[in-house]
């Protein structure tokens, strides 16, 4: 199946859009500047450039430009966008009004404390949020995106080792499903990690755990709900025996939507827990961030924080830039980034957080998690679940009752596209075979959620019969399937002339 | 709750669908004890819209901005005007709200801008390659650092004394943990630092910044030479991106790795973040870099499109051997980067670097009238230091009281060093007004 050709390459509303290199009228400009007053240059040692190689292009030009580059992307705006692991819920616009209000957004982050007071004020009280969302002693703001926040969580912990003293601690034990980044947070930070397999129900297996725990262990790694979308009903007992061996519990808080306001943390023995505000806290992705990671810390973690700490007290807001014994930092462990965190990302998130109230939380993480359910429930005769449910806030399908047919986990992917949806989650978790993890999260109508349903009951059904369409899909996208191959082998990474 | 489509009825329906009473059935995994009965105590119950504005508002209030004051404060991030094209087209819907490129055929929008970011920022820093944005300019810079480690199997960085004392204490950070080891000068206020004494054979990278964190320009050539005599990488920092509209950009200077903060151009101050990480090196290292890389290919019939590439560096792929942990990025902030500098264009960029550059040189002019002010730097772009004679976190907090922002006291960046009580780091931006220099001459003049 070829695509329909037209004179211009348009095609109705999706436009054909070159590069802006190659819409260049040199000279043109989007901007109009005053011209430099005129001044002896004072650039000391270095010589001034001989131009950039920038193009050139009026306003009207730029704002068409985009706005076709925005009409070749899918969004949660658009429609229903199952990302598993990734919690695309509805990103309310009201938090992007919050997040532009002068008094957040045009405000230095080295002005004198006494005049962002109220900025100080909007941190604290979401700190105030989180810890007692999931019950725990501290939480660290600064950390830029969830893997950040592994990282940050991670320091605390070798940090905490540190200072106890007795023999290093290096290894550490993640279950074989977790996310890439939990291994490749502990890597960096000169760690080993062991991956442990998962039991037949999809769980983590306690006595292997137990048996590779010992004193030369730092930590264990748990996403939970894990990503085959399955609480892991043993944690409290892991908790118990990581503790016993002085090891501590760092949970992946990439999940944590399915159990916001109605379970918090502390209650299941975790130590460390980052949140990534830009999935559970509703704030955009934006094609791939910003993001925003705070991490939680228990008791024993709590001073092994890194800065800057906001403090609260008859003088109003301060914030902690070194670390002190009087401000209860002196075993802080310094910055992770530059800054003070990610302000714009926490405004969205409190104005969330508000505008649910502990109510509208309790509810939205039923929902997520009904939603999820009803989805397992009607496909689970269609597709093959792997595990028993119920399962958390996504329903987990593996490539099993697609044998034979030719068709495959991407194909079903890739015809989901002409059918008008986001595709699932493919091929992660690791551990199950052609893996499908869907995550509606709370914010889909069932109207919604049935066009879903009703639309992968009908390609399974075409899968019997009809492979090749399968394997052409997609048709109807702005392009059909890309070469990645071709893109790795001899790599094309900007525009040449 | 307006945010949630699900009315009573639908989960009656779907809870029989599944076959069970209630939703706290589905819940029965978790222990019981650990299940709150109800919504959590402490917190309040939804609101509104209005009540939310009220009370974001009411915060919001409490700061003074950048905008009401004369206001003359860098130090990594700079307050430029942002065309409001800009702001409208990075909430379109199709943009904000997508997730990272997986399924490219959907997402040729965020990957065409990527692409056209990462050749952007390869002309700006005068690299064969850049990546598609890190977090910020100081994780972006330890994320350098450890590539350079990786390359050059060394684990000493030497860390010039004039880095941003955040993008020191991030690399520091990550050194204490990960086990390599940095070498640091202290603050050079007068820009004066023998870096090349410094580098050795276990030297894996020198970094430096340049403007520095006390306005410096400085030519990297002599360094870079150095650095490769002994195999050292050089990575250079660009904290104020709109320097490199006029000054001759770390690639052409022999830089191994540019990075730096991509803030000033289409991002708001917003307190310190989101910022944009930018990240180029020469295409040698490419196998090494951290991070998403667009790369350009071809669809079944043909058609060019772009693709997340070179994927076996990641976490999802490569785990505890990846180059980097980084999966989320700064997608929006590099979209909003791209489109402004896409709106001023060659001629657009160029002339506003020269814009920064003639505000700084006129306040140089006012400020240097005064008595009792001493300016320290012979070259700068759009920033520099200028000794007060008395504590410059006073002057500033009592500037602050009279409505103006004046600068950035040394000791607010390097609160453990010695003998810069007194220096303050000023900027200028095409937004100062020749009104707002005389406020800050007139109000320096009377306190010193």
């Amino acid at each position: 199946m070829t695509s329909a050709t037209t004179i211009s390459g348009h095609q109705g509303l999706q436009m054909d859009e070159p590069l802006i290199f190659e819409l260049d009228s040199p000279g043109s400009s989007g901007v109009d500047l005053p011209p430099p007053p005129k001044v002896k240059s004072r650039l000391g040692a270095v010589a001034a450039r001989n131009g950039v190689g920038l193009p050139g292009l009026s306003e009207p030009e730029v704002v068409r430009h985009y706005t076709r580059l925005s009409q070749k992307n899918y969004a949660i705006d658009s429609g229903f966008y199952p990302l598993g692991s990734c919690t695309m819920k509805h990103n309310p616009r009201l938090n992007e009004k919050m997040a532009r209000l002068p008094g957040f957004a045009d405000v230095h982050p080295l002005q004198p404390v006494s005049t962002v007071q109220g900025a100080l004020e909007l941190i604290d009280t979401l700190a105030g949020w989180l810890k007692t969302l999931t019950g725990m002693k501290a939480v660290a703001l600064s950390p830029a995106a969830g893997a950040h926040g592994e990282m940050c969580g991670m320091m605390a912990i070798a940090a905490a080792h540190e200072h106890r003293g007795g023999p290093a601690r290096k290894r550490v034990l993640v279950p074989e499903s977790a996310h890439g980044t939990n291994p490749a947070t502990a890597a960096a930070l000169g760690m080993t990690v062991e991956a442990i397999p998962a039991t037949e129900d999809g769980r983590i297996d306690l006595p292997a755990f137990k048996a590779k725990l010992g004193f030369d262990v730092a930590a264990v790694m748990l996403t939970n709900p894990n990503t085959c979308g399955l609480f892991e009903r043993e944690v409290k007992a892991l908790a118990d025996a990581v503790h016993e061996a002085g090891a501590f519990l760092y949970c992946d808080g990439a999940n944590f939507n399915a159990i916001i306001g109605r379970v918090r943390v502390a209650d299941l023995g975790v130590d460390a827990m980052h949140i990534n505000l830009h999935k559970t806290f509703s704030t955009p992705h934006g094609g791939g961030g910003p993001g925003s990671g705070p991490v939680v810390f228990s008791e024993a973690l709590a001073p092994f924080i890194p800065l800057p700490a906001i403090i609260h007290d008859d003088d109003g807001y301060r914030l902690i830039e070194t670390q002190d014994d009087d401000d209860g930092t002196a075993l802080a462990f310094g910055r992770m980034k530059a800054f003070h965190g990610q302000m714009g990302v926490f405004v969205r998130a409190l104005a969330y957080s508000l505008s649910h109230g502990a109510d509208g939380l309790y509810q939205a993480s039923a929902d997520a998690v009904l939603s999820a359910n009803y989805i397992l429930a009607k496909l689970k005769d269609t597709f093959n679940a792997p595990f028993e449910g119920p399962c958390m806030h996504e329903a987990l399908f593996d490539d099993k009752s697609l044998k034979g047919t030719g068709v495959s986990t991407l194909d079903i992917a890739k015809a989901l596209i002409d059918e008008g949806f986001h595709p699932m989650t493919v091929y992660f978790p690791l551990v199950v075979h052609g893996a499908m993890l869907i995550e509606p999260t709370e914010s889909e109508s069932k109207r919604s959620i049935d066009q879903f349903i009703a639309t992968m009951k009908g390609l399974a059904e075409r899968a019997k019969t009809d492979a090749a369409s399968f394997h052409a899909a997609p048709t109807l996208a702005p392009r059909r399937r890309l070469d990645e191959t071709a893109a790795a082998r001899k790599p094309i990474l900007k525009w040449k002339k | 709750m307006r945010y949630l489509p699900l009315t009573e009825a639908d989960r009656r329906e779907m809870l029989a669908e599944i076959g069970v009473a209630s939703v706290a059935e589905l819940y029965r995994d978790v222990p019981e004890a650990a299940r709150l009965p109800g919504p959590i105590a402490g917190l309040p119950a939804h609101m509104g819209e209005l009540e939310v504005e009220r009370m974001l508002s009411a915060m919001a209030a409490k700061n003074v901005t950048a905008g009401s004051a004369p206001f003359f404060l860098g130090g990594g991030a700079y307050r430029h005007h942002v065309p409001a094209t800009v702001d409208s087209l990075i909430q379109r819907g199709e943009f904000l709200t997508a997730y990272t490129p997986y399924q490219p055929e959907i997402a040729q929008g965020t990957l065409q801008f990527l692409f056209e970011f990462q050749s952007q920022v390869a002309l700006l820093t005068g690299m064969e390659v850049a990546n598609a944005s890190m977090y910020d300019g100081a994780t972006a810079c330890a994320e350098a650092v450890m590539m350079a480690n990786r390359t050059t199997k060394r684990s000493r960085a030497v860390l010039a004394g004039n880095l941003h004392p955040h993008y020191r204490d991030t690399t520091a950070t990550l050194a204490r943990f990960n086990g390599f080891e940095i070498v640091t000068g202290a603050p050079t206020p007068g820009g004066k630092e023998n870096l090349e004494s410094r580098i050795d054979g276990a030297t894996s990278c020198v970094v430096v910044q340049t403007p520095d964190v006390f306005g410096h320009v400085h030519d990297l050539t002599a360094l870079a030479a150095a650095c490769q005599a002994k195999g050292a990488l050089l990575i250079a920092v660009v904290t104020e991106a709109v320097s490199l509209g006029l000054l001759t950009p770390p690639g052409a200077m022999g830089a191994d790795i540019v990075v730096g903060e991509g803030q000033s151009l289409g991002i708001p101050l917003s307190y310190g973040g989101p910022y944009l990480g930018l990240f180029a090196a020469k295409e040698k290292y490419i196998r090494q870099m951290p991070g998403r890389l667009i790369g350009q290919t071809t669809d079944a019939d043909g058609r060019r499109g772009w693709v997340l590439t070179l994927s076996t560096r990641e976490q999802h792929i490569r785990r505890e051997k990846a180059t980097s942990n980084i999966c989320t990025n700064s997608g929006l902030c590099a979209l909003a980067f791209s489109m402004h500098l896409t709106l001023l264009g060659e001629a657009g960029f160029t002339t506003l670097a020269r814009l920064n550059h003639a505000k700084a040189v006129r306040l140089a002019e006012k400020l240097g009238d005064l008595k009792g002010l001493r300016i320290l730097n012979d070259g700068f772009f759009n920033e520099f230091t200028i000794d007060v004679g008395r504590r410059a976190n006073k002057v500033v907090n009592k500037l602050a009281k009279r409505g103006i922002l004046a600068g950035v006291p040394a000791t607010r960046l390097f609160p453990d060093s010695d003998g810069l009580t007194d220096l303050l780091v000023v900027a200028a931006t095409e937004c100062t007004t020749d009104a707002d220099m005389d406020a800050l001459a007139r109000g320096l003049g009377e306190l010193l």
